[in-house]
């Protein structure tokens, strides 16, 4: 048993922070109470400014400020009313049980009632109150966090795993939560008890307050030190855990490789190691948090002895009542909660403020893309692209685009060939303005492109990369990304064109099968076939496309083949290309290498410089050929595609 | 409530300490329903009859008794804490055993994340389980009979007000489990939601920005914000009503002690020191009983993480030794499959490969070519015994790997898997991951041949440079050398490449396929590839299409026979041709 007072905070605290900690981060929804393990090895971090961070919290809270003076008005008047009652008993007793006094002692538990329901409205009302506060508070918090990421530029999340960001959301938005629905309530009703008990024991009889008072000050700084033990202990215990967890993830995660080599048992025996230390730190640390209740629990039993003894011995010289004795009691049972509810707090709080100043780090990313002031929209768009001496780099020092300058036509179709590495995929990232270049400039149809709105810019163009990406919605809706407007018929229309119709319908709903987020239902080749669509219906002038470099199945290459062909039709399209039919078939052919272009023309052009693409080209789609038995030669084409 | 049961059976090892925690228990029990004993009897008889000695009495024993249960609880918190690490200790390390045991047929079942979720949640929810049981099992019943007792002994009349108090509070406790917990789970969905919308937008953000879609996706997300406040509210409230009633009915309680205790001590049939004791009894019972209603709430958490965890638990493995298997002799690496049929659901159902007989020679390399979906990674699976066949055999220097263990089997594999897994550690111990004991020079020479070596060197720790998350970013391209350095180290009979070069740019991938060829004299090689470009050169091509070979032979056969093989050839190497 957890050693709580059912008559004090307890039964508050308990329900709703399991409650609190179950709307925000998912735990199982039950009255249990968190682990200690997680209650304290959420206190590891701490805020590195935790003034700033909470003054602008506290900006967060201030439209609220109304129902918080109306809170905070509650739960001033639910701690008085609490303390009433252990001294409405006392008056029971000394005043009328102790001189039979049956008609006042039915006026007083009247009395008692009437505090007691008035409590528990009060407290109602405050916990009602509390929880829609809380909640417009993280609503707006979470909004906010969400309408910045979008404003935010790739860099920012190419440098951010997803996972970390998602815990912005989850993880320290659920902290923030857990504070305000209930550490900043308990806080203040916990100092307001406190003072407010010793208050009144001080006004009912000064010397057997002194003598139940003693012990406070050694409460509080067990509290105290035990408190540090147990944040020093759970530090170690989330630095072993870390250890643990990710042996295991790495170990599961590439469970195949273990297999294969053969190296359960140097697995097993590195678990051994880490699992015990772990346990070793646990239970340490455990030991700490879980002896402060019970210890303080003794010190409240002790001081019920103190003021038996004192009360009793100060009762013999007439100098106390009984009934004084007992509201003593009644207080000396709660004493130990406001200090535990400190403690506790310490730690949430803490956690709190580190997950705040997470959050603000986001919301303080300034985009690195912005659109300039004056920035003019782009209209009646013609197509027509330049880039001019690009130069351009992820890392400071580390170029990946050097000197880059080249010109589209409208209409025209680009391709860009080169090994991995080679600064094809920066190439049109630079496009479609996803970063900025460092030096140079990117011109469509003239105007620089950091002259334009980033908006306008990119309704102009339509991109479809080489992993699909697809929401979790309808197969109708994620085509109608392309252009949310677009009536049902657009759709199937533009489907029709990007070939997707056919499988399309034979999906068990049709249009209307719901996809996930992996779309495991769907082949890589369909998945692109449904950003094709999406593309055609989006119908931009400026097409940049990302062929797959994994091969379907034959038919729907073809298929793919044939909707690539439909889409690039009177647009200006950059083309990664990895088929050798979407290079001959380009207007032009820009080769890189090293995040420069090494060589440009066309396919044929290319072949008979005999450079870079000649061997790139005798490398990629052509080793066959250079079997010892043959010389190759390109003066002509190679033997097996002569034959067709 | 079984798993709950089993997992209670298996706690036999710390049989010694649990008996030591009830003993502790009890002794906390009495000492703490003594303690109001004493204190009436400090009033009663001390106070009110004015004797000094009988206050002092009852104070030196109130003093004792508070010895005795800081004692027993130290001891409770000791024991507690330790029985429930070290069980969850043992029993994390028997599930991550039996997860090492499990062939991959078993896990594909699972994701690693579920894996996770139950090695870490799911364990400590049990270890806070066992904590809880053996901090208040026993206490909170003996507490709650203990005080009732009392009170009755007390005062019988004075008990009856347990009658209404207990079966209210008991009352509170069923409309939480009935109405609060489906507004828990609403909730929960809820924010499931908008998790995923949240983290659909971090996967596409390009997609996202490319069309222009960020106010759409604001007004998504907000709608979805807004509900999941709505639902928070719904809960919040309820729970604010129905919360501050548990306190309400004890200060009620507490209000009818005194009133009908008032009565009957005017009456003189109850002193008033009675009245007091009676209060914390009172106390004690509803303390008990509220924590035995979490008690509750935390079993069929807890008993849900222990089926979790039972499930993994209780799959047996579905590739292990059979028990006449002999260790496989060094052989040649001759390798072959006669009329294998294979399918993940172990049933037949939807077989991913089917009739597949193929043979290679030592020294010969085999390439696998298709599309992807045609069963390339499955029959590349089958060779290191991932999984079993369920029609035909797999024959390794002519024995049939069922036949022989395991680990002498995987001893002669060398494998390169598609994606490349490194282990958080120096370089040099991923290179020799497969032979811990191999030396300085032969890591280095394996290193050498995969194109390794040179990129290791140049950084400044060179083989003792960390990997993983607190080590150096490898590209993919250097990845997969370390892979295939590490494969090779084993000097392996059979080499497995799955697609084991994609990531390496053109000129090293010719070097890896010169050393490959050095490598390969007395071995087979085994490769998958996703471009026709780089398995041109091996001895047999053999193209799959839908689980079965739709041609076989080297390329020149196969540009003579198979008209697939010519499709693919010319849909990578351009149809246009054909047209032109």
């Amino acid at each position: 048993m957890d050693d709580k007072r059912l008559d004090g905070r307890a039964s508050r605290r308990e329900g709703p922070r399991a409650a609190g900690a179950t709307q925000a981060s998912g735990a199982q929804p039950t009255m249990g109470m968190p682990a200690p393990g997680m209650r304290g090895a959420r206190a590891v971090e701490k805020a590195r400014d935790p003034q700033k961070v909470l003054r602008r919290l506290l900006a967060y809270l201030r439209p609220e400020a109304w129902p918080i003076a109306g809170v905070t008005v509650l739960v001033v008047l639910t701690t008085g009313l609490e303390l009433a009652g252990p001294y409405l008993v006392g008056v029971a007793i000394d005043r009328f049980i102790a001189r039979s006094d049956l008609a006042g002692l039915m006026r007083v538990v009247l009395l008692m009632v009437g505090v007691y329901t008035l409590a528990w409205l009060a407290q109602y009302r405050q916990s009602y109150q509390m929880v829609a506060i809380t909640q417009r508070v993280l609503r707006v918090l979470r909004r906010d966090l969400f309408q910045h990421l979008q404003t935010l530029s790739l860099r920012f999340f190419d440098q951010r795993p997803t996972g970390e960001l998602m815990s912005r959301l989850s993880n320290d938005i659920d902290a923030i939560n857990r504070v305000l629905s209930q550490s900043v309530v308990e806080l203040a009703a916990s100092l307001l008890t406190l003072i407010g008990m010793v208050g009144v024991m001080l006004a009912l009889n000064v010397w057997l307050a002194l003598g139940a008072l003693v012990i406070l000050p050694l409460m509080l700084w067990f509290t105290l030190h035990m408190g540090r033990g147990t944040r020093r202990g759970f530090q170690q215990v989330q630095a072993n855990l870390g250890r643990l967890n990710a042996l295991m993830e790495e170990n599961i995660g590439g469970i195949r490789v273990v297999q294969a080599f053969r190296r359960q048992g140097a697995t097993l025996a590195a678990f051994d190691r880490a699992n015990t230390a772990t346990r070793d730190a646990s239970i340490r640390a455990q030991l700490l948090l879980t002896l402060l209740r019970p210890m303080l629990m003794v010190f409240s039993n002790l001081d019920i002895v103190v003021i038996a003894g004192l009360g009793g011995w100060l009762a013999l010289r007439g100098m106390v009542s009984v009934g004084v004795i007992a509201t003593f009691v009644l207080y000396a049972r709660r004493f130990f909660e406001p200090l535990l509810t400190l403690a506790d707090l310490y730690n949430s709080i803490q956690s709190a403020l580190a997950g705040a100043e997470r959050v603000f780090e986001i919301l303080d990313q300034v985009p690195e893309v912005r659109d300039r002031p004056g920035a003019t929209e782009l209209t009646d768009l013609r197509g027509h692209v330049a880039f001019e001496g690009v130069y351009f780099s992820y890392v400071k020092g580390v170029p990946v685009l050097q000197d880059v300058s080249f010109v589209a036509e409208p209409g025209q179709v680009v391709a860009l060939v080169g090994p991995t590495g080679a600064g094809k995929t920066t190439l049109v990232n630079l496009l479609a303005r996803f970063y900025d270049v460092d030096q140079g400039a990117i011109l469509v149809d003239g105007h620089d492109i950091r002259e334009i709105k980033q908006d306008s810019l990119r309704r102009q163009l339509g991109i479809v990369l080489q992993d699909t990406f697809l929401f979790s919605d309808t197969v109708m809706e994620n085509i109608r990304y392309g252009r949310l407007e677009a009536s049902d018929e657009e759709v199937i229309a533009a489907a029709r064109l990007a070939n997707a119709d056919q499988f399309i319908q034979r999906l068990p709903e049709g249009y209307q099968t719901q996809l996930s987020e992996r779309a495991g239902t769907l082949s890589q080749g369909q998945r692109q076939l449904l950003a094709i669509a999406r593309a055609i219906l989006s119908d931009p002038r400026i097409l940049i496309l990302d062929e797959a470099t994994s091969s379907v199945d034959t038919r729907t290459e073809v298929q793919i083949q044939q909707a690539l062909l439909n889409l690039m039709k009177g647009r200006t399209s950059l083309v990664i290309a990895h088929r050798l039919s979407t290079i001959r078939n380009a207007d032009q052919v820009l080769v890189m290498d090293g995040g420069r272009i090494v060589e440009r023309g066309t396919h044929e052009s290319l072949l008979a410089q005999r450079g870079f693409y000649y061997r790139l080209y005798m490398s990629q789609f052509a080793r066959a050929e250079l079997s010892p038995a043959q010389e190759p030669s390109l003066a002509e084409p190679p033997p097996s595609l002569a034959t067709d | 409530m079984r798993a709950t049961l089993r997992l209670l059976r298996s706690m036999k090892p710390y049989r010694k300490l649990i008996g030591l925690d009830w003993f502790a228990m009890a002794c906390l029990v009495a000492a703490d329903l003594a303690i109001p004993r004493m204190l009436q009897t400090t009033i009663d008889r001390g106070i009110l009859r004015r004797d000094v000695s009988m206050i002092w009495q009852s104070v030196l024993v109130m003093v004792g008794l508070i010895v005795v249960s800081a004692a027993a609880t130290a001891g409770i918190t000791v024991f507690s804490v330790r029985v429930s690490q070290s069980f969850a200790a043992d029993l994390r390390r028997d599930l991550f055993a039996h997860i090492l045991s499990l062939s991959p047929g078993n896990l594909d079942r699972w994701q690693t994340g579920q894996l996770m979720t139950r090695l870490s949640s799911d364990i400590a929810q049990i270890a806070q389980f066992v904590f809880m049981t053996m901090r208040m099992f026993l206490r909170a019943p003996l507490m709650i009979v203990g005080s009732l007792v009392l009170m009755a002994l007390t005062n019988w009349q004075l008990a009856l007000i347990m009658l209404v108090l207990m079966p209210a509070t008991l009352l509170v406790f069923v409309v939480y489990a009935n109405k609060a917990q489906p507004l828990f789970i609403q909730v929960q969905r809820q924010l499931d939601r908008l998790n995923t919308a949240f983290q659909e937008n971090l996967a596409g953000v390009r997609v996202v920005k490319a069309f222009v879609r960020a106010r759409h996706e604001n007004e998504r997300f907000e709608a979805l914000n807004t509900d999941l406040m709505e639902r928070n509210i719904r809960v919040g409230h309820f729970l604010a009503i129905l919360l501050p009633i548990l306190r309400y009915l004890v200060s009620l309680g507490i209000v009818a002690v005194i009133a009908l205790g008032g009565v009957l001590a005017v009456r003189g049939s109850l002193a008033i020191g009675q009245i007091i004791a009676f209060n914390s009894y009172l106390l004690w019972v509803m303390m008990a009983l509220t924590n035995l209603g979490m008690m509750v709430g935390f079993i069929s958490a807890s008993d849900a993480s222990a089926q979790r965890i039972f499930e993994v638990l209780d799959e047996a493995p579905k590739v292990s030794d059979s028990p006449s298997a002999m260790p496989l002799p060094r052989g040649e690496g001759h390798l072959a499959l006669e009329r294998v049929t294979f399918s993940y659901d172990g049933e037949g159902r939807e077989a991913v490969l089917q009739e597949i007989t193929l043979a290679a020679r030592p020294g010969e390399t085999v390439a696998l070519l298709g599309a992807t979906g045609s069963g390339k990674s499955s029959l590349i699976s089958l060779l290191p015994r991932f999984y079993d066949v369920q029609e035909g055999r797999v024959l390794m220097d002519g024995l049939d790997v069922r036949e022989v263990t395991l680990d002498s089997l995987r001893a002669q594999i060398g494998l390169v898997p598609q994606e490349t897994i490194l282990f958080s550690g120096t370089i040099r111990d991923n290179i020799r991951y497969g032979r811990p004991e191999a030396s300085d020079e032969e890591v280095i020479a394996a290193a050498q041949a995969a194109q390794a070596h040179d990129f290791i060197m140049s950084f400044p720790d060179g083989y003792d440079t960390l990997v993983g998350q607190r080590g150096v970013n490898l590209s993919g391209g250097q990845k997969q050398r370390l892979a295939i350095a590490r494969a090779l180290l084993m000097n392996p009979r059979l080499l497995i490449l799955d697609d084991a070069t994609s990531s390496v740019d053109v000129e090293t991938e010719a070097k890896i396929q010169a050393a490959l060829d050095a490598f390969k004299a007395g071995r087979t090689i085994f490769l998958v590839a996703q471009r026709i470009s780089s398995v041109l050169g091996a001895d047999k091509i053999v193209v799959l299409d839908r689980g079965r070979i739709a041609a076989l032979g080297s390329h020149r056969q196969l540009m003579a026979t198979s008209p697939l093989y010519c499709e693919i050839y010319r849909s990578q190497l351009g149809n246009a041709i054909g047209g032109a």
